[in-house]
């Protein structure tokens, strides 16, 4: 994207200010994506960004500088500011020369989204709204969501990185709604893997859209959701958001730094069942959050956080593992070249227990079962969490029973932790995911195996 | 290339002119340009953590052809790239279907009000002082109260934005602002227990900045919350803060777009002139106040802004609408086209929303309640409240209500309804009306029979 040349001397001028560390973040992103709604292709779009970051470390402080002019002037002048932002005491002049260690990672789709024509995209849609109206005559509206994007990174630091990445990312979401005597539901479907358009050879959409209608339908006849604590089991693949908020968050290297997490101070401790051993892992090829290289050039990597309950170790980005004098685990990512790294999950997962689903079902004497988890949120100094419930049953007897409506979970993650008292053996991956920490939305996957958590509240309005 | 501050107005509208001018025959073109200054100064320790600064840049196409759309952008405006984001816009057009509705806007006739939202001081204001005010306001926060043992962040950051649109229908408008604001998140400890709390001052330029308030608030937040524990599962009256009920109200709008009611996504469609709420509400959009943070004096699509009543005395009045909702609906955009940047095309949302305040204060409405509670804070509206089906369910904090006065705080508790019942529960609104930074104004709001759920 940018010759070595070019970048050692951004880096010379970045560093002249005496800055320890400096480091170029080269982005050019191509997105492009098709909106179906209302039974009709509304909207293609597509998009480029293209640019710069440039981040300059003195001491505790970091200047950063972005620019989406890949001049040698554009660079230039982002490297001064990024270095009078950090100024450092020494000044003085650093040469530079990149390219001592680092990989280039090429493409890993088979089948690159920009080489498909639209109307092949556009078909995928159409199919999806006639599937999804087809499930019944309840399904009042559909859309349907086709989106690509193909993602060239290029990072370069001080220390003599020199790495590459070409990340390609394909996307398709259904979304219905049903109407009935009790009103308006709704039901989503997504998939989005880490390859190309041979997405569509593994996924079919048709089933993508039905089950997003079913869902819709099914929770037409839905009661409303139980109030108070009890035992909460959830399904395979769907908990893995649970475990992004009751402890992920909390084990990022920077949130533990500023004593804001409540697993600050705590590896080598039990701090879950012995059930439950976590992994981030962004190494895992195909899924959502993969990748070769994190966006500071680390390659991804399979890391181990809690093993058979006990907290190993947490995630780190480039900074704060320098500052431990250790290495990063390759969990430093951005947005875009716009945004200054810090600690992230790639693809997080609870591998798999034991137990029989079934029999956790059946354990149950009463509870709820959650088929779906929407989005969740954690305040990571206090671990109190939420995550919400959009496809649920009661549990009555050691049967799924009715649906409920959607709502709320929550719960505290320390505590949480303890409270797993089953974990299945059929793991499975869950639904594509955007991590939105501190403003910054980036790529994340999850799964889990059946799980039960023996008390969680449920955020309902029936007594 | 436009140069980093010698950017005006006229050169962004100039550069939105020529694209649209580019328009073929039979062919409708808006574009929309856009630039952004942003300094952010993050304190830590007593010194700067991080110092950003940014400047993004960006045009956004529509093209609209044989009733067919398509959408383009690029995060430049490099002349290079104009002509091939136009190009990219036209292209995508080919494969979407047609509407007879679809369409850019059309000029209306409505003139945008005057206000300037540009402060200038702001060019002025050193990176020094920046620096200053952001670790000072970490040190404020540390020493608010002696409970504080930390801070998760403490920030100063400004922005400069300017913008443009130009169509080939003949709209052209232009729109320029500034905005400050120092954030703090602060942690409190007693007993091992951790509680957080954020404080935040905003202002369109640096001088009404006010640290102590930021950090003050902070510290009251975080520390209030310290000692409380998980209540019993029971049906009460709760006040909303005024925060939570701008957030409560951002939803609301959201369901009355003229997008989510023609497209069968709201449960207000077809009940225009029915009591949705009770007597006393009274819902107002309007993006012309100029005491609301997001105040613009024109739309999405370049048409004026104008303020537009929602739900009068609890009867629901009619819905926003853009150019392409208003052409479906047969009736006209009240200026509510909204949008997100230079990255998609123009949607349809409030823009600054505001219940009329009632007349007592919020301590008079807690002394009027036996048995309640005073919700501080919600967490995770985004996963739990379904705005198409209405089902209401959030995280929750705050403090118990016992016999008129505030006691205990209370944590790890869900409050859930539905956005129907809220409405008609709703049984006093406060007179603290405060234009937050959000698309929504805060009042205090009391609603009846609402489920908390705890242990």
């Amino acid at each position: 994207m940018l010759d070595h040349e070019l970048i050692n001397r951004t880096l010379s001028t970045a560093l002249s200010t005496g800055a320890e560390f400096a480091e170029v973040f080269v982005e050019d992103k191509k997105s492009s994506s098709a909106m179906l709604d209302d039974g009709r292709v509304e909207e293609l779009t597509s998009g480029r960004d293209r640019g710069a970051g440039i981040r300059v470390v003195v001491g505790d402080t970091t200047g950063f500088a972005h620019t989406a002019d890949l001049s040698e002037t554009g660079l230039a002048g982002a490297a001064k500011v990024a270095a009078a932002a950090a100024r450092g005491g020494g000044g003085g002049t650093r040469t530079v020369s990149v390219g001592s260690h680092g990989i280039s990672a090429g493409a890993t789709a088979q089948v690159p989204p920009e080489d498909v024509a639209k109307t092949v995209k556009v078909e995928l849609l159409a199919r999806a709204d006639a599937e999804a109206r087809a499930v019944g005559p309840q399904v009042s509206q559909v859309a349907a969501r086709y989106g690509d994007s193909r993602r060239r990174i290029l990072v370069a630091n001080s220390d003599g990185l020199f790495a590459e990445d070409d990340q390609i990312r394909t996307l398709f979401s259904v979304s219905c709604v049903a109407t009935g005597d009790t009103g308006l539901q709704t039901g989503r479907e997504s998939v989005g893997r880490t390859i190309g358009f041979e997405l569509f050879e593994e996924t079919d959409v048709s089933e993508l859209a039905r089950r997003a209608a079913n869902r819709a339908i099914t929770k037409l006849s839905a009661r409303p959701a139980p109030s108070g604590t009890m035992p909460v089991v959830v399904g395979p693949g769907g908990g893995g958001v649970l475990f992004h908020e009751a402890c992920g968050h909390g084990l990022e290297a920077d949130l533990v730094a500023k004593s804001a997490s409540v697993f600050a101070g705590r590896v080598g401790e039990q701090v879950a069942t012995p059930l439950v051993t976590l992994i981030d892992d962004g190494t895992m090829a195909g899924e959502w959050g993969h990748f070769a290289i994190d966006d500071e050039g680390r390659e991804a990597a399979h890391n181990v956080l809690i093993d058979r309950g006990v907290l190993t170790d947490y995630m780190w980005d480039h900074l704060r593992a320098r500052k431990q004098g250790r290495p990063s685990s390759g969990n430093g990512r951005r947005q875009s070249y716009q945004h200054l790294p810090m600690v992230r999950m790639t693809n997080t997962y609870i591998s798999n227990g034991e137990d029989d689903p079934d029999d956790i079902i059946s354990g149950t004497e009463s509870g709820v079962y959650v088929a779906q988890l929407g989005g969740g949120q954690v305040n990571t100094a206090t671990g109190d969490f939420v995550f919400g419930m959009t496809e649920a049953y009661l549990i009555e007897n050691g049967e799924i029973g009715d649906p409920i409506r959607q709502g709320n979970l929550i719960g505290n993650g320390p505590e949480t932790l303890k409270l797993i008292e089953a974990v299945g053996n059929d793991f499975a991956m869950g639904s594509p995911g955007t991590c939105g920490k501190d403003g910054q939305g980036v790529p994340v996957g999850d799964g889990t195996p059946t799980l039960r958590v023996k008390a969680l509240t449920i955020g309902g309005t029936a007594a | 290339m436009a140069e980093t501050n010698g950017s005006t107005n006229t050169e962004l509208l100039d550069i939105a002119t020529r694209v649209a001018g580019w328009a073929d025959s039979g062919e409708q073109v808006e574009v929309f340009v856009a630039e952004e200054l942003e300094t952010e100064v993050r304190a830590y320790q007593g010194a700067v953590e991080s110092f950003t600064s940014a400047r993004s840049q960006g045009i956004g196409v529509r093209v609209v052809s044989n009733g067919r759309q398509g959408y383009a952008y690029a995060g430049t405006l490099d002349s290079s790239a104009l002509l091939e984001t136009l190009l990219q816009a036209r292209d995508n057009a080919a494969f979407a279907e047609p509407d007879e509705f679809n369409g850019v806007a059309q000029p209306d006739g409505v003139d945008p009000v005057e206000f300037d939202l540009f402060d200038s001081s702001l060019d002025d204001f050193s990176t020094d002082d920046k620096v200053a005010l952001a670790v000072e306001l970490e040190r404020c926060t540390l020493g608010a109260d002696q409970r504080i043992a930390g801070i998760e962040s403490a920030e100063y950051v400004d922005t400069r934005c300017e913008s443009a649109i130009a169509t080939s229908t003949g709209i052209t408008s232009t729109s320029r602002e500034t905005g400050c604001y120092l954030a703090t998140y602060a942690m409190a400890e007693a007993d091992g227990e951790t509680q957080t709390g954020f404080g935040y001052s905003i202002s369109r330029g640096p001088g009404a900045l006010d640290v102590e308030l930021a950090a003050t608030e902070a510290a009251e937040r975080a520390t209030r919350l310290l000692g409380a524990t998980k209540p019993q599962t029971s049906k009460l009256t709760v006040v909303l803060d005024p925060w939570v009920t701008a957030q409560l109200l951002g939803i609301i709008g959201g369901t009355l777009s003229g997008d989510a009611v023609q497209r069968g996504r709201s449960f207000f469609a077809d009940r225009v002139g029915e009591q949705v709420a009770v007597d006393d509400f009274c819902l107002l959009d309007d993006a012309t106040n100029i005491d609301a943070f997001t105040a613009s004096a024109v739309d999405g699509e370049g048409l004026a802004t104008r303020p537009n009543s929602l739900i009068d005395s609890g009867v629901l009045q009619g819905f926003l609408h853009n150019s392409y909702t208003a052409r479906r609906g047969a009736t006209s955009s009240t200026g509510s086209a909204v949008r997100a940047g230079f990255k998609g095309a123009p949607g349809v949302g409030s823009q600054a929303l505001a219940l009329r305040p009632g007349t007592h204060s919020q301590q008079e409405l807690i002394a009027s309640i036996d048995d309640g509670l005073l919700v501080q804070g919600v967490t995770g509206l985004h996963s739990g409240v379904n705005p198409v089906s209405g089902d209401f369910s959030t995280g929750a904090e705050g403090l118990r209500i016992r016999k008129g006065a505030l006691a205990e705080p209370v944590r790890e508790i869900t409050i859930a309804s539905t956005l129907q019942r809220i409405l008609l529960d709703i049984t006093e609104i406060g007179d603290d009306l405060q234009w937050l930074p959000m698309s929504a104004a805060g009042v205090s709001l009391v609603v009846a029979d609402v489920m908390m759920s705890g242990a």
